[in-house]
């Protein structure tokens, strides 16, 4: 339905905090895009300027072949579903959905027609003469959404849309808002600051800091190949073992351990250069005995992830996560041989931070 | 149909309010207007005619001349004004601090603890003597320190000229029958916006009455404690209800500044000296306000 | 698990019977200390010979009646309401436009500048500025006007309305409006449709609040009215006196009921419906 480019968009609030930092972004169309990072990293702040909420000190704001920048956002054909869904408590359901069609004057049937669909389509028909302090936090969303819906908006904004229901119905909710915006096919950006959910159901997404984007792609490309340390450490249910280095004859040397340094990287790295060995927990295995490029260490603490333990391995000083089937948990304190798979390691510069 | 409009559309500045620059003006105006002209201008000229020798009467009723600080120097050297201004402060800390907020919280406390319809009985009596108009008040009070049959009189079988032999506590106790209410109002609210967690808590670590008090609802309820304190005392500082009950006397004895300045200004005449003490005042509203924010801020 | 919580919170609610009798001589002083002065106000207006004390009454209506024989009696009623709704709605069209503003408007030095606004307010309401604007009055040409008090009570009443007013709209989640912007509603559609709905509470405690205090006022009319067919029952209160400088006190009874009810009634209906709320407090 729509692109959404922003050029060289920059937003210092009064104070001088930059939220956004000369940002370049693109979202496709039919996009279900995550924008992710710690709080006052500049997400909402981008969603509010693309929402026209906020208007940007310098830069553009693109929608389709229009620049947006200074339409007020009543003009942009957006709808935007908010953190606390801002529902007007003195109205029912119904009136809630229906009073954006009612600022947009159109026809009462109409009004009525829209309504019926999109509480249709959000299950919601039953509550519609309620008020929305008469209804549950998930109903609440699905009117929020329902509301949006109707306006049939190009693209739809949503800050933190799930951050405000308990943990059961969370996952309920993120399923079905992936399953709705499959449906409806139109570009959808929304603002979380849970990794996983950002991972779960966008089609890309996007990681800021400091109001400047880190990285963006596919949540797989984020899982497998963070671009930075920053995302790096940023990502993932468990963190990545970020271990400090430095190459020396080929191996990386972390304190009394030696980690092998896979085929791929072979001619990137110099010898004596302060690196960052990367490998996910998921990716360390427990091996017998002491082969070559197999590290040691006794065993901290091991927490159990359902399907296998979490190992916390002290390596002379670093600590070292890594994974066992669950039955195989090994007891504190034993010392125990592992083995990062060579295939996912991710080695990164330790001065510029960046993927090499 | 809207593409032609991005052009001046920039003066729209979207973001910041839903209020545009030029709204948010026009809906400052009118107040604005009434705050120059019905509070400023008056309380500049106040100011002004401390600083002339303006009387009603005489010669320089036509044409007032600026004396300087000759109005401030005689009131630093009236007793009549020193004693005034003591009374006032002991009437802010009696009446005001000691009697409304205290007891406010008092009620509020112990209302949040009883059962809802002892609690709205309660609280209807007390807000009635808040609300009835002030020349109603006066009448009342005078009838109940009645000398020959008041009810105080006859209920402690007295015979007592309050007015006359106790004035000073007279006033304190009757401006803390009457402002008592909006302290527990406010401290009502203050204290329902405790989460009742927080007091469980307390409770099941074994915490008194007192504990509970001083640990929890204190601190909960600071915000609401010194917006409280700097409201009534403004209020209490520029009382002129006691006028009604005693009009200052006997004696200068509940004579607060209020009633002094319009004793001089409205009585006597002589507004210049009366303009001066009302500076001084309002001068003495701003050190009373900025305490009472200090205070407000430092405990934080 | 339920049940187990109730009665844990049961058992810590539990007062011992010393904390009880407490309480309740507490209660029962306070109720005496504020209730004896008022029993008057509603006993005496039915007594055929009042006097100060408080007695059974013979229940007549005569002092009504004699009132009545006051041309000016129930006028000043008018005139009070007059003055109080002219100031309660003066003071909602001009203070909550305003406070709506310094609630979402961000500025520099904003609370300070409410602040100063409230020690002008408690000044000016006061007896000090009466000669200002017992002159400013005069020069305005609004001396032993409706308008003239009206305005004069407005002012000293705006400052604390704003203030109080906008903690109801800080109170107010700011995604309300925003949400409403993002539809394509105008500022003004969101005020009507969206903000005044939901402070309406807010609106009518300040409403009350105003008219109660503009109601109960006696210096602003007393200095500015001289013309007695225009005076509020606050001064006509003073009228009451026999030739001697004595209150009647058949009259001032039953009139200070007629007096009182009105207000007294206004509020607790108000009260009823919304609420007396308050918000939030020095911040910052």
């Amino acid at each position: 339905m729509s692109i959404v480019t922003t050029k060289k968009i920059t937003k210092v609030f009064p104070g001088g905090v930059r939220a956004l930092d000369e940002l370049d972004l693109t979202i496709n169309d039919g996009e279900f895009f995550a924008l992710l990072g710690p709080s006052g990293c500049g997400k909402t702040t981008l969603l509010r300027t693309l929402g026209g909420l906020e208007s940007p000190t310098s830069g553009e704001v693109w929608i389709d072949d229009k620049d947006v920048t200074w339409s007020p956002p009543g003009e942009r054909n957006i709808a935007m579903v908010f953190q606390d869904y801002a529902l007007y408590p003195h109205m029912s359901v119904k009136e809630n959905i229906a009073y954006p069609l009612k600022v947009r004057k159109l026809p009462k049937d109409e009004q009525e027609k829209r309504v019926a669909m999109a509480s249709k389509a959000l299950s919601i028909e039953t509550l519609l003469e309620r008020r929305p302090g008469q209804i549950s936090g998930g109903q609440q969303q699905r009117v929020a959404v329902a509301r949006a819906m109707a306006t049939t908006p190009n693209l739809y904004l949503f800050d933190e849309p799930l951050s405000n229901l308990d943990a059961r119905l969370r996952l309920e909710a993120r399923t079905f808002l992936k399953q709705l915006q499959t449906e409806l096919g139109v570009t959808t950006i929304f603002v979380t600051h849970d990794q996983s959910e950002a991972l779960a159901i966008a089609d890309r997404m996007a990681v800021m800091d400091k109001g400047v984007v880190r990285q963006v792609g596919s949540p797989s490309e984020f899982f497998h190949r963070p671009a930075n340390l920053f995302v790096a450490a940023f990502i993932g249910s468990t963190p990545m073992n970020l271990l400090e280095g430095q190459v020396l004859q080929g191996n990386v040397k972390v304190g009394s351990n030696t980690f092998t340094i896979p085929e791929s990287y072979r001619g990137k790295l110099q010898e004596g250069q302060e690196v960052v060995y990367g490998i996910r927990p998921e990716y360390v295995s427990v091996v017998s005995s002491n082969a070559d490029g197999v590290a040691s260490g006794s065993v901290k603490v091991t927490e159990n992830m359902g399907t296998h333990y979490l190992v916390s391995i002290d390596c002379g000083g670093t600590l070292v996560r890594g994974t066992v089937p669950d039955g195989q948990q090994p007891a504190n304190g034993a010392t125990l041989h592992f083995l990062p798979d060579l295939n996912k390691v991710l080695i990164y510069d330790k001065v510029s931070g960046n993927l090499i | 149909m809207t593409s032609q409009v991005k052009s001046g559309s920039r003066a729209a500045k979207p973001g910041n309010s839903v209020l545009g620059r030029l709204s948010a003006i026009s809906f400052m105006t009118p107040a604005s207007i009434f705050i120059g002209v019905f509070l400023f201008i008056p309380a500049v000229w106040t100011l002004y005619l401390g600083f002339t020798n303006y009387k009603l009467t005489g010669i320089t009723a036509a044409h007032p001349k600026i004396v300087g600080f000759a109005n401030f120097q005689k009131a630093l050297h009236d007793p009549q004004f020193i004693s005034s201004f003591k009374l006032t402060l002991l009437y802010v800390l009696f009446s005001a601090i000691l009697g409304q907020a205290i007891l406010g919280f008092l009620l509020a406390w112990v209302l949040s603890t009883v059962k809802p319809r002892i609690r709205s009985m309660v609280e209807l009596i007390v807000i009635c003597a808040w609300i009835v108009p002030g020349s109603i008040v006066t009448f009342l009070w005078v009838a109940f320190l009645n000398y020959d049959n008041g009810t105080l009189n006859r209920l402690t079988g007295q015979h007592i000229f309050w007015l006359l032999h106790d004035p000073f506590l007279s006033i304190v106790v009757f401006n803390t029958w009457r402002g008592t209410a909006f302290s527990m109002l406010l401290f009502s609210a203050a204290i329902t916006s405790i989460p009742k967690s927080h007091l469980e808590v307390a409770r099941v670590a074994g915490a008194t009455k007192m504990q509970q008090l001083r640990q929890i609802v204190l601190p909960s309820a600071r915000s609401f404690i010194f917006t409280n304190l700097l409201l009534i005392t403004l209020w209490t500082f520029n009382d002129f209800g006691p006028f009604l009950l005693t009009g200052g006397g006997p004696g200068g004895k509940t004579e607060l500044l209020p009633i002094f300045v319009y004793n001089k200004a409205l009585k006597y005449l002589d507004f210049s000296y009366g303009s001066a003490i009302a500076a001084i005042m309002l001068l003495m509203n701003l050190v009373l306000a900025l305490i009472v924010i200090r205070a407000g801020r430092k405990n934080k | 698990m339920a049940i187990l919580k109730r009665q844990k919170t049961k058992m810590i609610q539990e007062k011992t019977a010393v904390e009880k009798g407490f309480t309740g001589l507490f209660l029962a002083l306070c109720v005496a200390f504020f209730a004896l002065p008022l029993v008057w106000l509603f006993i005496a207006p039915w007594d055929g010979q009042p006097n100060y004390s408080i007695k059974w009454p013979s229940w007549t209506l005569t002092n009504f009646a004699e009132i009545s024989k006051n041309p000016y009696a129930y006028k000043s009623l008018v005139n009070s309401a007059i003055f109080s709704a002219g100031s309660g709605i003066a003071v909602i069209l001009v203070g909550a436009p305003a406070s709506y503003v310094l609630s979402r408007v961000k500025f520099k030095g904003r609370d300070s500048f409410l602040y100063t606004l409230l020690l002008f307010s408690s000044i000016v309401t006061g007896s000090a500025a009466m000669v200002p604007l017992y002159l400013l009055a005069l020069r305005l040409n609004i001396l032993d006007t409706y308008q003239g008090v009206i305005l004069i009570l407005t002012g000293g009443l705006i400052p604390t309305a704003i203030f109080i007013l906008k903690d109801f709209t800080d109170s107010l989640p700011r995604s309300y409006e925003e949400s409403a912007q993002i539809f394509g509603a105008s500022s003004f559609r969101i005020l009507k449709d969206i903000v005044a709905p939901i402070i309406r509470p807010g609106l009518a405690v300040i409403f009350v609040w105003s008219f109660v205090q503009a109601w109960g006022n006696f210096l602003v009319p007393f200095i500015l009215i001289r013309d007695i067919n225009k005076q509020p029952g606050a001064v006509m209160m003073y009228s009451f006196y026999s030739d001697g400088g004595q209150p009647v006190i058949r009259q001032v009874a039953a009139f200070s009921l007629l007096y009182a009810i009105p207000v007294m009634g206004m509020y607790f209906y108000v009260n009823k419906k919304y609420g007396f709320r308050f918000y939030g407090g020095i911040k910052g």
